[in-house]
């Protein structure tokens, strides 16, 4: 798919729910068919629409976590415990279901082969659905693209696309780092705090190499990651985040 | 009888805040960020608001100049195209007529500038006639980088990716053309009310 798509209208599409699948205790991926998808780029995400018997309706934001070429299409939603929306589709949501949404969004956050690398992906928390399509596609199209991936996570249980990872790590130019903000157990042999400038330092390229950053994460956390990135040299214009709010849905 | 999500039932609201509430939004409490990349930090020293483009002789302002306009507070509700709205929220600023008072010219449309690169267009008659100002206050305390600061523009009666952080100046164009969004699929003029989102709808 060109990026300098036509301006073409998003219509709603009704999609059929092949399978919900229960990633971590609050996070689950929606496995969707959509008749007439026009396909998608690394990294965009799809508005959600839902509609009760009294015709109430409400919507949200979730991203796509899987490759564009895949023949399916997952989003991948967190659960907020206090949301209209989430909890919906993490709970109520079953297969055969059908789900209302449009898209795909977005067209900056987005990452293929002609963008080039080396890729430096930074995750917070759910953060990590958007960069997984990337690192999807990457892997689907053996993708040369030196890449890393540095993951936050509050402990093992929450990391999302945990055993995927694991083997998208070995080999094949890809490094994963998590890093666990809750105290980690003893055995645990990766970083065990909250990203910073010294973490940040280690796991990316030299400023030289130019690499391509895509941060995505709650507020805060990208605040952090890209002010530290520009800190330690790397280019502000390389530099593409998203953010989401505490009080998302 | 359209489509209806099997067990949904929603959170619905009534009365005021519902008619408050343009169709998609959810209203939040706190204060959600959505920018497209690292937040720039520009020192007052070095800053600058210009009015540009179809103008015989362009117009700067200092950060001490700004100051030394009349600034007004305003109180508006303010709606993101990731769906939050929130209710009430105090600015101060001067108001963009300030600025363009006395400026001939042909331009019926505005690109506001940024630190970072950002850019939104705007129809000149939005920025005008007290619907848009460049703020530097919110809830009484200077206006956060992460939030737009030092000065993000206001306008609050369009979807809130119109209200550029980090402004810098205003371009006069007199056709319309795509800003950064804009030129990534949203839609060119943004009307919350009209669920204007994306290009096409």
């Amino acid at each position: 798919m060109a990026r300098a798509a036509i301006q073409r209208r998003l219509n709603w599409h009704l999609a059929e729910v092949l399978d919900v699948v229960r990633e971590t205790p609050r996070a689950s991926s929606v496995v969707l068919d959509i008749p007439d998808w026009p396909g998608h780029l690394a990294g965009q995400h799809v508005d959600v629409r839902l509609t009760a018997e009294d015709g109430y309706q409400a919507q949200r934001s979730y991203s796509i976590s899987s490759a564009p070429d895949e023949p399916r299409v997952t989003i991948t939603v967190e659960r907020l415990e206090d949301g209209e929306v989430s909890p919906y589709l993490t709970d109520e949501l079953r297969t055969g279901d059908r789900l209302e949404l449009r898209g795909p969004i977005g067209r900056w956050f987005v990452w293929d082969e002609e963008d080039g690398g080396p890729l430096l992906l930074i995750a917070g928390g759910s953060g990590v659905c958007p960069l997984m399509a990337m690192l999807r596609q990457r892997a689907a199209n053996a993708s040369r693209v030196p890449a890393r991936l540095l993951y936050s996570a509050r402990d093992l249980g929450a990391v999302i696309f945990r055993s995927e990872l694991e083997r998208l790590g070995t080999g094949g130019g890809l490094e994963v780092s998590l890093t666990l903000t809750r105290e980690p157990s003893p055995d645990w042999t990766g970083y065990g705090r909250r990203v910073d400038a010294e973490m940040l330092a280690d796991v990316a390229w030299p400023p030289e190499r130019m690499a391509v950053t895509y941060v995505c994460g709650p507020t805060p956390f990208v605040e952090t990651v890209a002010e530290s990135l520009v800190a330690l040299g790397q280019d502000a214009g390389r530099i593409r985040t998203e953010r989401f709010g505490p009080t998302g849905g | 009888m359209g489509f209806v999500s099997r067990g949904f039932r929603g959170r619905r609201r009534e009365g005021e805040s519902s008619r408050r509430l343009p169709t998609g939004q959810y209203l939040t409490g706190g204060f959600p960020v959505l920018s497209a990349g690292p937040t720039p930090h520009t020192p007052l020293a070095e800053w600058t608001f210009t009015i540009t483009g179809e103008i015989d002789q362009p117009r700067r302002w200092s950060w001490e100049e700004l100051q030394a306009l009349p600034a007004e507070s305003v109180t508006a509700d303010i709606h993101c195209v990731t769906k939050w709205s929130k209710f009430d929220t105090a600015w101060r600023g001067v108001s963009v007529d300030t600025l363009l008072d006395g400026v001939e010219t042909a331009a019926e449309y505005v690109m506001a500038f940024s630190d970072g690169g950002y850019t939104t267009n705007l129809p000149l008659d939005d920025v005008t006639g007290g619907r848009a100002w460049l703020a530097f206050e919110f809830d009484g305390q200077p206006l956060e980088p992460q939030h737009g600061g030092p000065v993000r523009l206001l306008v609050p009666h369009l979807y809130f990716w119109k209200s550029a952080k980090w402004v810098r100046g205003l371009r006069l164009m007199q056709d319309d053309a795509p800003g950064f969004w804009e030129g990534y699929g949203y839609h060119m003029y943004g009307d919350p009310w009209r669920e204007q989102r994306y290009s096409g709808d």
